[in-house]
């Protein structure tokens, strides 16, 4: 298991290190990274702005279930929620879920290309298949995940704000009045910190299945499997490091 | 000239290539015939450098393909062409886009000029009306000539096919085995082509190499296979007993317009 683990590891690190060549034509590259920023970023609009707006709300109604003393002022939710958001759902949450959605996407895009012997053609016509097919892969995600991540804050706080407001539990002006207390800038840095691991960990671990994949369409489908179990593991250690680290 | 020289391929404790040694003859169709599993298509795969051979030399017109890094690999196969199996097309991509794609890669040439190549390779293997198709709208015939189109688009040195008629009809699979013989002597390629289909064998192959259990078992030409006195290669290629008739008809065909005599039957011709 051990010796699986390093040679994985090993071949990993090849994969990577294979990336860094000299492309055979720089438009072809800039196209490539373009569709891939549209492919994940854009196509994960839609899932992030659903989950950030139902975390916020969710956090915001939870919040005040569990602050029973009068004592506390009701701006406290407030900062609750901005707090959570921007450390730990945006990033890590949706991140999670970026796993299975952008995840699977590369492992089985990758591993259909592999099987079907597409990238074997790009090899034979002398084309390094690594930086052309994988590196704007996990370039992309490192444009446009920490992008996300900022976009998950911004539409959970609004959310919560929302859901207090819709629920009577916290007014418009109480809720700014939390957001603004107590601000700290380095929370941000944190949770880019963090979106800049999670992207990087979820595009190149599937990348890295799928790129190996070798049998048929059942091999595939293990590979994007293998390829979001792995990288959400990855994504919980990685946060609780960084954590450690930069908290 | 692709000079394989003494090549051993392993996977684990299988030993798929033994000491494999054949050249192929430029600008003719090399044929690689065997059964299943006999290494054929792993020969093909070291040769284009697919596979990394244990130990032996690959040789692309004197330079030693297998001492090469990626980088110095990288003018050599920029002069091959491949037609995979299942044709390879990226799924993606239509029809015209799958052809220009080595020339957005390679070529330097303004679009009007690479489109203008693209619809010529396109028209050369008789794809009309095709450009703005995806390889999911396309029969398997079609797919086969868009993946000729592709391999020809960068004016290739060498031609390697993977069994070009699986999954084929027999019409289809004639009208695909034309095209290559007609585009290795139109552009002068050296072609190598994976077949297992007898109507390659008689009608195309210039050069045939016979391979069994990982080793060349035999090497001819394909008016030297019908007399050929190997019995592994009789009991692959003659296994029907249509072939087996074909087989004569042929050698009396050959008897007749050569003018050869035999000293017995099932000997070698001589001229007379």
């Amino acid at each position: 298991m051990e010796f699986k683990l390093f040679y994985h590891f090993g071949r990993f690190l090849l994969m990577l290190k294979g990336m860094f060549s000299r492309p055979e034509n720089m438009r072809m590259y800039w196209k490539e990274l373009m569709h891939q920023c549209v492919e994940i970023g854009v196509g994960s609009v839609g899932i992030v702005f659903i989950i950030s707006l139902f975390l916020g709300a969710v956090t915001t109604v939870q919040t005040a279930y569990q602050l029973t003393s009068g004592l506390i002022p009701k701006s406290t939710i407030a900062q609750i929620v901005r707090d959570t958001m921007i450390i730990e759902l945006a990033p890590t949450m949706v991140c999670i879920v970026l796993g299975g959605v952008v995840g699977s996407k590369i492992a089985s895009e990758l591993g259909n290309m592999r099987i079907s012997e597409q990238i074997d053609a790009q090899e034979i016509m002398g084309i390094n298949t690594k930086a052309y097919l994988i590196a704007p892969k996990i370039l992309a995600s490192l444009i446009t995940i920490p992008a996300l991540v900022i976009i998950a804050a911004f539409l959970g706080i609004w959310g919560g704000m929302q859901a207090g407001q819709l629920s009577g539990i916290i007014s418009h002006e109480e809720f700014m009045q939390g957001l603004r207390a107590s601000f700290d800038g380095y929370n941000v840095f944190f949770a880019l910190s963090k979106s800049y691991t999670y992207a990087f960990i979820i595009s190149s671990i599937p990348a890295y299945y799928g790129y190996n994949v070798t049998g048929g369409a059942l091999e595939i489908g293990r590979a994007s499997t293998t390829s979001v179990v792995v990288s959400c593991i990855l994504i919980l250690f990685a946060d609780y490091i960084l954590a450690a680290i930069l908290l | 000239m692709i000079e394989v020289i003494n090549i051993r391929k392993s996977f684990g404790d299988k030993t798929i290539l033994q000491d494999v040694s054949v050249n192929m003859e430029p600008g003719k169709t090399n044929l690689i015939i065997g059964a299943s599993g006999s290494g054929k298509t792993v020969l093909m795969k070291c040769m284009v450098g697919l596979i990394e051979v244990d130990s032996g030399k690959i040789k692309y017109d004197g330079q030693d393909f297998t001492a090469m890094d990626d980088k110095e690999k990288k003018p050599i196969r920029q002069e091959i062409g491949m037609l995979f199996q299942g044709s390879a097309l990226f799924d993606s991509m239509t029809v015209e886009q799958n052809v220009m794609f080595p020339l957005d890669m390679f070529s330097k040439e303004k679009y009007k000029t690479r489109m203008k190549r693209v619809q010529e390779c396109l028209d050369r293997v008789n794809l009309k009306d095709a450009n703005k198709k995806f390889p999911a709208e396309i029969s398997g015939g079609m797919k086969k000539r868009v993946g000729i189109a592709r391999a020809i688009v960068l004016n290739p040195k060498y031609l390697f096919v993977d069994e070009p008629n699986s999954g084929l009809d027999p019409q289809t699979s004639l009208v695909i085995d034309k095209l290559i013989k007609e585009l290795t002597v139109e552009y002068n390629i050296t072609t190598v082509v994976n077949t297992h289909d007898m109507n390659t064998v008689m009608e195309s192959g210039d050069h045939i190499i016979y391979m069994h259990e990982g080793l060349k078992q035999w090497e001819g030409s394909n008016e030297d296979i019908i007399f050929a006195d190997d019995q592994k290669l009789n009991d692959f290629i003659f296994a029907s007993e249509f072939f087996q008739d074909i087989k004569e008809m042929r050698k009396m065909e050959m008897f007749r317009d050569k003018g050869w005599r035999a000293k017995k039957d099932g000997d070698s011709p001589s001229k007379t």
